[in-house]
């Protein structure tokens, strides 16, 4: 209730509009960092823009927008373009390199950041709030920015899908087709940084690789398609965009980008455990499922054997029988059987115990468990003991 | 192994002379080689990985390139279709650059170099076949689909269309990229190591596939690294072990000798140019 009548709230408005955009822009190109096994990239991104915003204020000599974003973007493909450089040129792998350029650019970004609120003025003391977001420090004006390159980027997401999907799924592919692989490569790094640096204000550098993996990562427990996967990353993304800002909004004192990303990880949680094929539950109800038809079927074998043994296809197996050569309680699974019309009661004397036969259905079904191991193969037979 | 192994000359040789044979029996005004490969030396990282290869696959063949591990099999086809730049050398598809060729040519890379967890379905990968035709900012439509189900049809795989490429077996998803070629419609099909991993299902209908595009005159430069069956499955053979060992018709390349050369003398030969499993 509380939470709803905020959205009345002009500024709240404004920071709910602007988390629903980061969300939305990051968990789309979040998908395509995830699919290509580039999400840390995304970590070394976001902490590397700490000098950049740190240099974008500096050199502009105010707390706008623009500048700062820029600064970012710069430090941030210096970053990038360091890892690069240290996997082709030396012995290092991806991710010692991505993790060298990280520190190294982060270490900086927290120097000059030391010395950015000690020289330059009190005001300008809300830099620090790039380190964990603040949702208060957005303005309108600042929408406009996140509106034009957010929405800039998702555009150029839809016109250039095509391949931005095939160079992700099969690369050498899309090269046969003659498409420039390597420029295609480099507009996605692009503008997956771009999704990283427009969150910064809101998140903040340290944790806004969450919100770039965390919606792309739930989503893709619940999609069959790319398609479906990228729009449910934004949906997720957007959601914990608003949810996390209401959220921290509404509590003093809260900073945006740990509650943003808390909520995004909830999502993945949920995701992880409940996704159809996928979640761990649903994994877990299968096994289930299976392991029942497959208690079943050998019953129905059993008591077919058993016929058999008897030479006679109507012959009634008693169920204390059944336990006792199945190794464990057969009532439940006779029953359910029985459900079915596969098996039988058949009346014997009433102070013995209940006596099952199979079903002509029964029977068939019993003879198509069986053939493809031969009429009577005796691995099987030691198999259901 | 180089002082056992014939010399460049003298792998060429049967070469020279399938390659005279089969242009002349084409008599067509298609150039004389479906794939011409001049002087191509590619390496990795300093090593060359093909040193000096001279490849000429006439058209309408079912070519195999074989050789040991690191032979640089996949590299060739990679530097045919511009995956990757070599070092020297020049490559020539029905007798023009391959970019200005590539609509003629359909790749299948190794099944193992994409990620199968990738969210898409059969027909989507099928699909991609087309999005050469289509440009760059077409999107596929209601008729391409439908070409796109005709060609899994074709590999006996339209019943999973619209299956998660996750779910489906190792032989499934090398249909899946066979048929995404078959979309392409190609004059030249590139594949490598189109057997590899697949069951035997799948390895019968793969072979049926490549003699019913021979028959529609169709070229098949294939990798392949099983011994045993290249002299049945192909009617093309091309050894290589960095260098270009031999290269023509089968029933000619397919020799103890030239073997030897390719795999070095431990080689084991059983019986007469037929079964020639690896020691």
């Amino acid at each position: 209730m509380e939470i709803l009548a905020l959205f009345g709230d002009f500024t709240v408005r404004t920071v709910a509009i602007g988390a629903a955009l980061v969300g939305a822009v990051a968990g789309v190109l979040g998908s395509f960092a995830l699919l290509r096994q580039q999400s840390l990239l995304g970590d070394t991104l976001s902490h590397a823009a700490l000098p950049g915003i740190c240099l974008g204020f500096l050199i502009a000599g105010s707390r706008r927008l623009e500048p700062i974003l820029a600064g970012a973007l710069v430090t941030g493909a210096a970053a990038a373009l360091l890892v690069l450089l240290l996997t082709r040129t030396t012995r290092i792998k991806s991710d010692a390199a991505l993790g060298v350029s990280l520190s190294l650019f982060f270490a900086f970004g927290t120097v000059l950041l030391t010395y950015v609120q000690r020289h330059a003025g009190a005001a300008q003391a809300g830099l620090d709030a790039f380190l964990f977001g603040q949702a208060a420090a957005l303005v309108p004006r600042d929408l406009v920015v996140l509106a034009v390159v957010g929405g800039g980027s998702l555009l150029v997401v839809a016109l250039g899908w095509k391949e931005l999907k095939i160079t992700t799924f099969d690369a050498d592919f899309a090269r046969s087709l003659g498409r420039p692989v390597v420029l295609i490569e480099f507009l996605l790094t692009v503008l997956i940084a771009l999704a990283v640096v427009i969150g910064l204000q809101l998140v903040g550098v340290i944790l806004m690789v969450a919100l770039v993996i965390a919606p792309a990562a739930a989503a893709r427990q619940w999609a069959r398609r790319l398609e479906g996967m990228v729009v449910l990353a934004a949906v997720f993304g957007a959601t914990s965009g608003v949810v996390g800002a209401l959220v921290s909004a509404s509590i003093r004192g809260l900073s945006t980008g740990p509650v943003i990303v808390l909520v995004a990880s909830a999502i993945v949680v949920a995701s992880l455990l409940l996704a159809p094929e996928r979640g761990a539950l649903w994994q877990l109800a299968h096994a289930f499922a299976q392991r029942r038809s497959l208690r079943a079927h050998r019953v129905l074998v059993d008591l077919y054997r058993l016929a058999q043994d008897h030479d006679d296809l109507d012959y009634a197996s008693e169920q204390g029988m059944l336990d006792t050569y199945f190794g464990r309680r057969t009532g439940h699974v006779l029953r359910r059987l029985e459900r079915r019309g596969l098996v039988s009661r058949a009346h014997h004397m009433p102070e013995e115990g209940t006596h099952w036969v199979l079903t002509v259905d029964g029977r068939q079904q019993a003879r198509e468990l069986i053939r493809p191991f031969g009429e009577r193969d005796t691995t099987l037979d030691g198999a259901t003991q | 192994m180089a002082g056992r192994a014939l010399g460049m000359g003298g792998g060429m040789e049967p070469a020279l002379m399938g390659d005279g044979r089969a242009a002349g029996s084409n008599g067509s005004h298609e150039p004389a080689f479906a794939l011409h490969v001049e002087d191509l030396t590619a390496t990795y990282s300093g090593d060359a990985v093909l040193w000096d290869v001279d490849l000429n696959v006439p058209p309408g063949v079912l070519a195999a390139i074989v050789g040991p591990n690191g032979a640089g099999k996949s590299t060739l086809l990679k530097c045919v279709i511009g995956a990757m730049r070599p070092a020297a050398g020049h490559v020539y598809v029905f007798g023009h650059p391959y970019r200005r060729q590539r609509h003629r040519v359909a790749y299948v890379p190794q099944r193992t170099s994409v990620d199968w967890d990738f969210p898409t379905t059969a027909l989507d990968v099928v699909t991609m076949g087309l999005y050469g035709r289509l440009g760059w900012f077409r999107a596929p439509r209601r008729g391409e689909s439908d070409e796109a189900l005709q060609a899994l049809a074709l590999v006996g795989m339209d019943a999973y269309a619209e299956r998660q490429i996750s779910q489906l077996s190792g032989g499934q998803q090398q249909r899946v990229f066979l048929a995404r070629a078959l979309v392409q419609d190609a004059d030249l099909y590139l594949m490598d190591e189109p057997f590899a991993g697949v069951d035997a299902t799948t390895e019968r209908a793969i072979v049926d596939l490549l003699k019913d595009l021979r028959a529609r005159g169709k070229t098949v430069v294939a990798v392949h690294h099983d011994l045993q069956t290249v002299a049945t499955y192909f009617d093309w053979l091309a050894l290589l072990n960095v260098r270009l060992i031999a290269q023509g018709p089968v029933t000619e390349v397919y020799t103890p000798e030239h073997l030897r050369a390719a795999y070095g003398p431990r080689v084991v030969l059983l019986g007469v140019g037929g079964h020639a499993p690896e020691s």
